[in-house]
């Protein structure tokens, strides 16, 4: 794109400059570094070492400790529970909101009606609002709806505030989709349901991928709606469950307990970000800049 | 199926022609439903309870006009909360998309080696904020963090007491929050500068600019739209800041780290002060809005123009 090595960066502002990104790097995975080598020391070491000394000994006791024995609040049965509450929330609230989506972007694409776009401009306004705007009335709607402090709750509430980004990708990515196809199909006597199974669909494996790591991120790290609609019960997510061992009042710090338990909160979403990447960055992109 | 085979024609319509009418809105429509009841239904019902006397249950039967606000503006945590989110807001945009052009400019520059940099700027983007708060917790640990680290690499005069210093705790969120998501402002401005035509670069190397003047006069102002998304993304982030909050400080010490999410989060949940609570939510939804319902108003159009 701009010129290269040849016209221009000399061999020593090559260096400076492979300097400055290696010296950036280090910076960004510090933190990693930092969580990793603190897990895997007894807290004896982590007081007579710094953040950066490596474990003398490593050992997985913190680690043990955190999935299985920690205390959050007054049980002490580590994150795995919650971790567990986690998953259960996460994968259906991710898979019905991607249907959803799916479903809405086609409708407002393929199916145009009058209005349509307004249709499409209030939905996509929810994407945008402090959600503390609707935390009081959502935690009364699920109370009447005997969800409160439930994982079916949370769904509930993902699947909700999730919709406007699943329908936004889709919209955009069918947009794109040639009307044609879907005309011919039409005149061929193809319904609604078999035009979207048979041509739609299968030509949307990327922007799936996308929809699905988008809203998987979103809803596993999401804290606010965990801790307002199921802190302190046994349908707390992982996220806030890790919240509660870090910042209890009670009892010795165990940072070495706390960095495992950063760690493993963390894991599956970092999991997906490393196999996935790309197509977690093109929902990044697609969540800011809109077509 | 063949012998339904003009759905357009009128006079003759069977059942199944309507249901195919129909049948479209008929699946968006719960999305719609649940969009308009969900979220401008709760917002209209946050905006009633905020002119209530609302406590610790909503009560709908005590109107309380705007007296809810006025004890909103006369409270010194709004007053902090609000402070702390200026400091908090121009710095966190400021220093993100400063190192965000950076780095996404000397990337630009055919490094062999783009695709794993770019992998471990942008990897604290995928973490829970309540993960990133946890870390630099721990590395801020006055006495056993950075404090310790720097004693041992020989700086034994250092000191680092931010977390529990109330004069500079707002600080380390910055810190924090600079480091989640400076990559993804990165990622932004690197996606906008593939995007800059080579003929206008090739043009202003043959009329021998430089490199630092081409970036300057050229191509950073072109940047224009992705300094305006950046903005827009980061300026909604750091309104909605709660969890890195919670994580890092839990707004301590004392309230000196208070922003308006946690003040409305605090006041609802913790203090029984709902009216008050639903009053903040309101103040920061009018807040987003200002910024976002503009943006969002010309990208729709600008689609449309395409």
């Amino acid at each position: 794109m701009v010129p290269g090595p040849r016209s221009g960066l000399s061999v020593a502002l090559r260096w400076l400059l492979f300097a400055i990104l290696g010296l950036f790097a280090l910076v960004y995975l510090f933190p990693l570094f930092v969580m990793i080598v603190t897990s895997l020391k007894t807290l004896d070491e982590v007081r007579a070492g710094n953040l950066l000394s490596l474990p003398p000994n490593p050992t997985l006791e913190p680690w043990i400790s955190a999935w299985s024995t920690t205390c959050v609040g007054l049980t002490c049965e580590g994150l795995k529970g919650y971790f567990l509450n986690s998953i259960l929330m996460t994968v259906p609230a991710v898979a019905i909101s991607a249907v959803l989506g799916a479903l809405n972007g086609y409708v407002l694409t393929k199916w145009r009606f009058k209005g349509d776009g307004i249709v499409f401009a209030l939905i996509l306004f929810g994407c945008f609002i402090p959600f503390q705007i609707v935390l009081l009335p959502m935690a009364r709607t699920l109370g009447l709806l005997g969800l409160a402090s439930s994982t079916p709750g949370l769904i509930f509430v993902h699947v909700v505030y999730g919709l406007c980004f699943t329908t936004l990708f889709f919209r955009n990515y069918y947009a794109a989709f040639p009307n044609d196809l879907v005309k011919s199909a039409m005149i061929d006597g193809a319904g609604f349901f078999r035009i979207f199974w048979r041509i739609l669909l299968p030509n949307s494996i990327p922007i799936i991928v996308v929809t699905v790591i988008w809203q998987f991120t979103n809803i596993w790290n999401d804290f606010l709606f965990g801790v307002s609609f199921a802190g302190g019960g046994s349908a707390m997510p992982v996220t806030v469950a890790l919240n509660n061992i870090v910042n209890s009042s009670t009892g010795v710090k165990e940072y070495n307990v706390h960095m495992a338990a950063a760690i493993i909160a963390a894991l599956p979403t970092l999991v997906v970000y490393v196999l996935a990447g790309r197509y977690f960055v093109r929902g990044l992109m697609a969540g800011a800049v809109k077509g | 199926m063949a012998v339904i085979s003009e759905p357009a024609a009128a006079g003759r319509r069977s059942p199944f022609d309507w249901l195919q009418t129909i049948l479209p809105k008929l699946v968006l429509a719960p999305s719609f439903a649940v969009t308009i009841i969900c979220v401008y239904g709760f917002i209209l019902f946050t905006l009633y309870l905020s002119m209530t006397n609302s406590t610790m249950m909503p009560r709908l039967d005590s109107w309380a006009g705007l007296v809810q606000y006025e004890k909103l503006w006369a409270d010194p945590k709004w007053t902090i909360s609000l402070v702390n989110l200026a400091i908090y807001g121009v710095l966190y945009i400021g220093i993100s998309t400063a190192i965000g052009l950076l780095l996404a400019i000397l990337l630009d520059q055919r490094i062999r080696i783009e695709g794993a940099l770019r992998t471990i700027y942008l990897y604290p983007m995928a973490i829970s904020f309540i993960v990133t708060g946890t870390a630099w917790k721990w590395i801020l640990n006055p006495g056993l963090g950075l404090d310790k680290l720097m004693h041992d690499l020989g700086w034994t005069s250092f000191t680092f007491d931010w977390l529990i210093n109330g004069d500079m705790a707002i600080y380390t969120i910055v810190i924090a929050g600079v480091w989640q998501s400076s990559g993804f402002v990165m990622a932004m401005f690197l996606a906008g500068l593939r995007g800059v035509d080579s003929d206008i670069l090739k043009a202003a190397a043959i009329d021998g600019a430089t490199l630092p003047q081409t970036y300057r006069r050229i191509i950073i102002p072109l940047m224009r739209p992705v300094f305006l998304s950046a903005f827009v993304v980061s300026a909604h982030l750091a309104i909605k800041s709660f969890d890195l909050v919670m994580a890092l400080t839990a707004g301590g010490p004392g309230t000196s780290t208070w922003m308006p999410a946690l003040y409305m989060y605090s006041l609802t949940f913790t203090r029984n002060q709902m009216g008050l609570g639903a009053a903040s939510a309101v103040i920061m939804l009018a807040t987003i809005s200002a910024i976002i319902v503009p943006y969002l108003y010309s990208e729709l159009r600008g689609g449309r123009r395409d």
